[in-house]
């Protein structure tokens, strides 16, 4: 192994200083990549129903047109995530290499409960600069669970939850049609309503719909559920006839070890 | 005493911008694109028709671009209600031209009062980007832009709006074949090439930019007239 | 202005048949002033796998020196040259680790994987990453590069058809930029090694 060269566990600040003296000398911190998103979740009959959309924006720029917002957390949990797309990244990540660890000690399969308090125990530790608003969503011995977690780490308990900016749009879906005992199909296709009507109406969220569908003993993740906005063919192509480029001069390339070589005798 | 203490002391802070509806601000911007290409006796004029707010969109159909005379068409990039109005002026000033000399307006007049238009409000402008384009007298297409003040200039090729940076290096690259070492800088674009440039450019943009979308409305203006065609772009 | 403006940089990658591209431009600047025009902004870290860095310049030269420390600590360790997916998690981990303190560098990472297909992928200055399967951009031009790459990007190009498009796709978007350009550089990995052009653009 070699020698540990820095503390590696936790975040590091070490340029916090210098960011914050450019910041006041009117350098604009920069933002990071948003999911300005439609994310949804609801309880049906045998389960539940995860649904999210597949647009990462920076700033009025779509960054990713098919990201993947609904993580896997553990087996039976998954959770869809909305704000900071790093911060949502990372956290579920990071709580579901930690249930992991839970479920071997103990031996069973990890409560949605718990992945829930781990989630707001963290995020509220960080007082919301942890930017991940979340729907969780899984089945454990105690039935379906569906949760929503904020930034700041409080939490709702909802039979039908939406979360991010297509919120609005999502939740009149399920305001009107949501009711309890759905059938399989019934959700499902709810919760595709659902988030095209996010996609559609909200310019923070679109492409595609992935779904999530967990029941007891059984997941079934569906990427692209539905893709209600394929783009259309070009009109043309567009390649250049070869040799259209003006080069100056083909440099010999730099290889890795040129540059890299480093003396480790 | 409390009441002395208070009146003396500085009255508090008034909350910033940030905190909501203190500050009006005049100048609102409701997204979308408009492009022109200018060919040897066309123009080709598209934008789409998307207005929105923020993540809200207000209208998907929301026309941009307008028909000032069979000759000319102007289209109006960045805030609706400015451009709306910036229309009516010049079709009423269009009208009052055509009672006056017993002929209607040519593109050049039309350019030249469009510029004169916008500077006439230097202190309070527009918030309007205007491309107007047409043909000329010798049928030549031609296409203006102009800067929200009245600037004035000629080109080949334009994009103004939220996606005008998308755009306008793609217009460069198809209409002035910049950086192509083989290329003929006289070669001149036919009808259905630039129409092609201007849908696939509408076509990405939309991928990209979040403010472009719903429709796209082309028109094409030649000596027989304004030709205009509607296209369907995504939705999301 | 932001300090992501500040020295000011394009970078973008595209995937081909069989080879991947990258590519920057060559400018240093104090915001508008130029103050070199051979600024390199992309690395090679294996002879498979490139780096480009876009952003400030001070940490595109830190965070280039610390890939390649991580780089062949990695080498040592597993005795095995890191992969491209390998060494992107290895980014973005490094970039969020400093969540609250960011470097303020956008990186792109293209390379070939052990079975010789393209990989890209980009991330945000805190290493949220994107693995698209057309092309990544970014830098002060990347609004000018998205529109060029969505219209001139087309699935399975050959190396040579590869470079035209990568070089008029980021020609073009820099000479929209003020903050960019200035000369460019491309790369193009292929399985039978590596092609590097010095493009001739607008030097304004």
């Amino acid at each position: 192994m070699a020698p540990l060269l820095e503390p590696n566990a936790g975040f590091k600040f070490d340029n916090a200083k210098r960011n914050q003296l450019l910041s006041d000398k009117g350098y604009m911190v920069p933002t990071a990549t948003k999911t300005g998103t439609t994310i949804v979740g609801l309880i049906y009959k045998d389960g539940v129903v995860l649904g999210a959309d597949t647009r990462a924006t920076n700033g009025s720029i779509v960054a990713d047109k098919n990201c993947r917002k609904i993580h896997y957390l553990a087996p039976n949990m998954y959770c869809c995530g909305a704000g900071t797309a790093a911060d949502t990244d990372f956290t579920t990540s990071m709580i579901s290499s930690q249930l992991a660890l839970h479920s071997l000690n103990t031996g069973r399969d990890a409560r949605v409960v718990t992945a829930m308090t781990m989630l707001k125990q963290y995020l509220f530790r960080y007082q919301g600069h942890i930017g991940a608003a979340l729907v969780l969503g899984g089945y454990d011995v105690m039935g379906p669970h569906l949760f929503t977690i904020y930034p700041h780490g409080s939490t709702d308990k909802l039979p039908y939850v939406t979360m991010g900016s297509g919120s609005l749009a999502a939740m009149s879906v399920f305001e009107s049609s949501w009711r309890p005992e759905l059938s399989r199909e019934e959700a499902v296709e709810m919760v595709k309503d659902a988030i095209e009507a996010g996609i559609f109406n909200d310019l923070g969220s679109g492409s595609n719909v992935d779904v999530c569908i967990i029941t007891k003993d059984n997941v079934e993740y569906i990427r692209g559920y539905s893709q209600p906005n394929e783009r259309v063919p070009k009109e043309q192509s567009y390649r250049f006839a070869p040799g259209t480029t003006e080069f100056i001069a083909t440099a010999p390339a730099a290889t890795a070890n040129d540059a890299a070589a480093m003396d480790v005798s | 005493m409390e009441f002395g203490l208070q009146l003396n002391e500085r009255p508090m802070e008034a909350p910033r911008e940030a905190h909501g509806h203190n500050h009006w601000n005049p100048y609102v911007d409701t997204g979308g694109t408009s492009l022109a290409i200018a060919g040897e006796d066309f123009v080709l004029v598209a934008s789409d028709t998307r207005q929105s707010d923020g993540y809200n969109i207000n209208t998907r159909y929301d026309s941009k671009a307008f028909e000032l005379s069979n000759k000319t068409v102007l289209a109006l990039s960045i805030c609706s209600a400015d451009g709306k109005r910036l229309y009516e002026i010049l079709e009423q000033r269009a009208q009052l031209y055509f009672h006056k000399h017993d002929k209607p307006i040519g593109t050049e007049a039309l350019a030249q009062l469009l510029s004169n238009t916008l500077y006439s409000r230097r202190m309070f402008p527009y918030y309007v980007f205007p491309i107007l384009a047409g043909v000329k007298a010798d049928g030549k297409g031609v296409a203006y832009s102009y800067d929200a003040l009245g600037n004035m200039k000629d080109v080949t090729h334009i994009a103004y709006g939220s996606a005008a940076a998308l755009v306008q290096p793609f217009l460069d690259s198809q209409v002035g074949f910049a950086n192509q070492r083989n290329a003929d800088p006289n070669r001149q674009l036919t009808r259905d090439q630039a129409m092609r440039i201007a849908i696939d450019a509408f076509t990405g943009s939309t991928e990209r930019d979040i403010y472009t979308g719903d429709w796209l409305e082309i028109f094409v203006v030649d000596a027989t007239g304004v030709h205009k065609e509607v296209r369907e772009l995504k939705h999301d | 202005m932001s300090i992501m403006q500040y020295n000011g940089s394009a970078v973008v990658a595209m995937t081909g048949k069989n080879c991947v591209a990258i590519a920057a431009d060559k400018r240093l600047g104090q915001r508008a002033l130029t103050v070199d025009m051979g600024f390199d902004k992309v690395f090679p870290m294996t002879n498979r796998l490139y780096v480009g860095l876009a952003g400030l310049a001070t940490d595109v030269k830190t965070l280039h020196d610390r890939f390649r420390m991580h780089v062949n600590l990695y080498k040592h360790r597993e005795e095995r040259t890191i992969a491209p997916k390998t060494f992107a998690h290895m980014v973005s981990h490094m970039l969020y680790e400093r969540r609250f303190g960011p470097y303020f560098v956008e990186p792109v990472i293209a390379g070939l994987d052990d079975n010789q297909q393209p990989f890209i992928c980009n991330m945000d200055l805190i290493g949220c990453p994107n693995f698209p399967n057309d092309f990544v951009v970014c830098g002060t031009a990347d609004e000018n590069l998205f529109g060029m790459c969505e219209s001139l990007w087309e699935p399975d190009l050959g190396p040579e058809e590869l470079f035209e498009t990568i070089s008029q796709a980021l020609l073009n978007a820099v000479d929209r930029d003020a903050m960019s350009g200035w000369g460019a550089i491309v790369h193009i990995l292929t399985p039978d090694g590596v092609i590097t052009r010095e493009l001739k653009g607008r030097m304004d």
